[in-house]
């Protein structure tokens, strides 16, 4: 799919469509134009791993990368021409951070903000396999209740 | 009229729908007050769906024959347009889709109402109520802040069309499918809602429930695998999943949902992890209901964010509240006068299905916390961030990893005690494949970065294990020992087809995602492209005429291989009546790997070409279909025990 003009509301209101589409993601993932690429296929690798983590800020949803509008390619082009100059990785997030904010990160950074982002599926799946391992560490006896009586009537409340 | 007809047939839905829903109160203190509450749900239900069917009908006549008079063709639909997508555009809105959800929720309750004729009646009457409430709740949502039968005065002579990316049949049967799995675990809270009230969960609870988890998870498997189908022929390169906000929305519940479905194994066979299922069948639904407020609010930044009416935003966060809010509540409230649980040994069937529901418990909040983390931050106003694609699959990749490692031993492991040992031997053979195959890509299509790599293996090392699981339960078949009884049970079949499904469509998602290869040119007519060993020449453009759009149409021709002279025609489109522009990709395929072409811009005389190569990528559907045909055996073999025991 591809550039929708929205016109007007009521076509904004067309596009919506769904909650369903779920996958309508942004319009028009281009990549690269022609000539874009380096000559070097070690920047270059490393410049199509950038675009990928940086994110197109008058774009929905979408990388430099996949996206054809003019401000990604711009970007697409000041990442390579760093890359050249022999930046590295870490120096041009940091530029680019310095210019358009964090939000222009795909991948947050690990800081006190973004750290129970980080933390919390590990952390929660520790837990989980604590939580399992005293269900089965404390285990009653195989026959507790017999399966076929009915549970005791709880107090009325 | 027959919109009128259609708009009062929603309004009585609504009322019907109170009378479901206050079938028991209505009923108390008759004799047999439980029996009478059933008998009047049930009949409350089977209306509720009439209704709801003819004004669904109603409205799809009303866009069958493009009567501009009701705002909503008028929106969304065109006198030039194929009639296969007015139709689909009865639903590709935001009121039709609503007005589908309804249906939905009301052909489940109908459903249930009618193959419940075993169960008892406090618990086929408490199930319908919770239904009624629901369908009260959206009926009220829908009629009060996006009726679809507005009619508009004067009638406009055209319609605005509908949204030139959503003309396509991939999706016009995307939103029946999401939301049969959607509403679907309606039924599953509402069950749990009613062992909760009557306070006890009754012994064969789980085995009430399975069929109705297994028809939702079904139907949103094959919703999202189609749904991720389209994106990625649609979308322009041959993307499959962005970890877009509104893709997370459908994720969630399937991965709770999955979760459910094998929590709910372990309660039925072994009576244990009560309270957990319960948990999960609640919050599976409100994370169904949650997904909707998320893309209905506008609160997400998504391309998907069109409904941004924050009247509607606030009227379904109340909705969500109150079915998540209450459930939990009484869930908290009801929990301690539930029957105690068995325990059981770590090296068990249960124990490893413990372990699963470890897994997907975390993967759900996983996503949840991906989704919504930056809306807290912002609103907590300590810094706009973006989480995309790269955090979750940094996130996911070691997380995946290890349960992936023990997932092809579950099955093998028998209920109750088991030895680790056992099953290890029997997979010794899938083992070696699985590495055997890993390195076989590695010399096919070079090297790859090991994180990747030790997936691939994993997931290959699930796809064969899956494989000696079939091979082990078919063993007394293929000895003949089972005399008598010719075929094995469709229930053998599931696990295995299921499991494989899930391996087969990880190896594609690696595969596509580690060995693309992408190839960009300006090209003038007559040169030739080379990649991934295939040769074409490009023949120029010439302009086409569509139904409803006018087009403009590339043709690529191969040099070499078995595929020589085959012909490619990628398209760009452009409908007039809806000011929009589509690409359409063309695209050899085959097991091994797409070709998938693009064409772009012109540049002076040449034209832009985008091609790239997808190793293997149709494994990911193919995936996703092989995961819902081992949910069917699963539901066939459901379907023909309860039969059999009747």
């Amino acid at each position: 799919m591809t550039r929708l003009r929205p016109s007007s509301a009521a076509f904004a209101k067309a596009v919506a469509v769904i909650f369903l589409a779920c996958i309508l993601t942004a319009p028009t993932a281009f990549a690269l134009n022609p000539g874009e690429a380096l000559d070097d296929a070690v920047l270059e690798k490393r410049a199509r791993a950038l675009s990928l983590e940086l994110r197109c800020l008058v774009c929905q949803n979408q990388s430099i990368d996949d996206s054809d509008a003019p401000l990604a390619q711009d970007l697409r082009a000041l990442v390579r021409a760093r890359l050249q100059a022999g930046d590295t990785d870490d120096e041009i997030r940091a530029a680019i951070v310095a210019r358009y904010g964090e939000f222009v990160l795909f991948r947050p950074v690990f800081a006190w903000h973004t750290a129970p982002l980080w933390l919390t599926p590990l952390l929660l799946m520790l837990f989980g396999l604590w939580l399992a391992l005293r269900k089965v560490l404390t285990r009653q006896p195989d026959t507790p209740p017999p399966p076929e009586s009915p549970p005791e009537a709880p107090p009325e409340t | 009229m027959i919109v009128e007809l259609g708009h009062f047939a929603l309004l009585l839905a609504l009322c019907v729908a109170c009378v479901q829903g206050a079938s028991v109160l209505l009923c108390r203190g008759l004799d047999e007050a439980e029996m009478s509450a059933r008998r009047l749900a049930t009949r409350a239900a089977h209306l509720q769906m009439a209704l709801l069917l003819l004004a669904f009908l109603a409205l799809a006549y009303a866009f069958y024959v493009s009567d501009f008079s009701v705002a909503l063709v008028h929106a969304n639909s065109h006198l030039a347009k194929p009639t296969i997508y007015k139709l689909a555009g009865v639903w590709g809105n935001h009121e039709g889709s609503m007005l589908l959800w309804v249906l939905m929720l009301a052909a489940y309750g109908a459903a249930f109402a009618r193959f419940s004729h075993r169960l008892p009646d406090g618990f086929v009457g408490r199930s319908l109520m919770v239904q009624g409430w629901l369908g009260m709740a959206f009926l009220a949502f829908l009629i009060f802040t996006s009726n679809p039968f507005l009619r508009l005065d004067p009638a406009p002579f055209e319609g605005r069309g509908l949204t030139p990316i959503l003309q396509d049949p991939a999706l016009a049967a995307h939103p029946p499918l999401l939301y049969g799995g959607y509403v679907g675990f309606s039924l599953c809270f509402a069950f749990a809602i009613a062992a909760l009230m009557q306070r006890e969960v009754g012994r064969d609870w789980a085995q009430w429930v399975r069929p109705w988890i297994l028809l939702a998870w079904i139907s949103l498997t094959l919703g999202i695998a189609l749904g991720s189908f389209w994106a990625y022929y649609e979308l322009g390169w041959g993307g499959f999943w962005f970890w877009d906000p509104v893709e997370n929305a459908s994720l969630m519940p399937w991965l709770s949902g999955t979760a459910l479905l094998h929590s709910a194994l372990v309660m039925e066979k072994r009576r244990a992890l009560v309270r957990w299922t319960l948990l999960l069948a609640i919050l599976t639904f409100a994370l169904s209901l949650s997904g909707t407020f998320l893309v209905r609010s506008g609160v997400l930044t998504s391309v998907h964010a069109f409904a941004n009416d924050p009247a509607r935003g606030v009227f379904i966060l109340a909705i969500l509240a109150l079915f998540t809010g209450g459930g939990l509540a009484l869930y908290a409230h009801r929990l301690p006068g539930l029957a105690a649980e068995r325990g059981f040994v770590p090296v068990s069937r249960e124990g490893f299905l413990l372990l699963n529901n470890v897994f997907l418990a975390t993967a759900t909040v996983t996503v949840f916390l991906g989704t919504i983390y930056p809306l807290v931050l912002d609103a907590l106003a300590l810094g706009k961030i973006s989480v995309g694609a790269p955090y979750f699959n940094a996130v996911f990749a070691p997380l995946t990893l290890p349960f992936l490692l023990l997932m092809p031993l579950a099955p093998l492991m028998g209920w109750r005690q088991a030895m680790f040992m056992d099953g290890l031997q029997k997979l010794g053979a899938a083992a070696l494949a699985a590495l055997l195959v890993t390195g076989g890509f590695l010399l096919l299509r070079g090297d790859a970065p090991i994180l990747p790599l030790l997936l691939l293996a994993a997931s290959l090392w699930l796809v064969f294990g899956a494989l000696t699981d079939l091979g082990v339960k078919l063993r007394p078949w293929m000895a003949g020992r089972m005399g008598a009884r010719a075929w094995p049970s469709a229930g053998l079949f599931a696990a295995p087809l299921a499991h494989a499904g899930l391996g087969v469509m990880l190896v594609g998602v690696i595969a596509a995602s580690v060995w693309r290869v992408e190839k960009v040119v300006a090209a003038a007519p007559g040169t030739r492209v080379d990649i991934a060993g295939y040769s074409l020449r490009y023949d120029g453009v010439r302009d086409l005429e569509g139904p409803n759009y006018r087009a403009e149409t590339a043709r690529l021709v191969y040099l070499n291989g078995s595929m020589a002279g085959a012909q490619l025609f990628p398209e760009r489109r452009f409908y007039q009546a809806e000011r929009g522009q589509t690409t359409e990709a063309a695209i050899t395929k085959n097991l091994a790997g797409h070709l998938y072409a693009v064409i772009g811009e012109p540049v002076d005389d040449k034209r832009v070409l985008r091609i790239w190569y997808h190793p293997l990528v149709a494994l990911i559907w193919l995936g996703g279909v092989l995961m819902a045909l081992g949910g069917s055996f699963a539901l066939r073999a459901r379907i023909g025990k309860q039969c059999g025991a009747a």
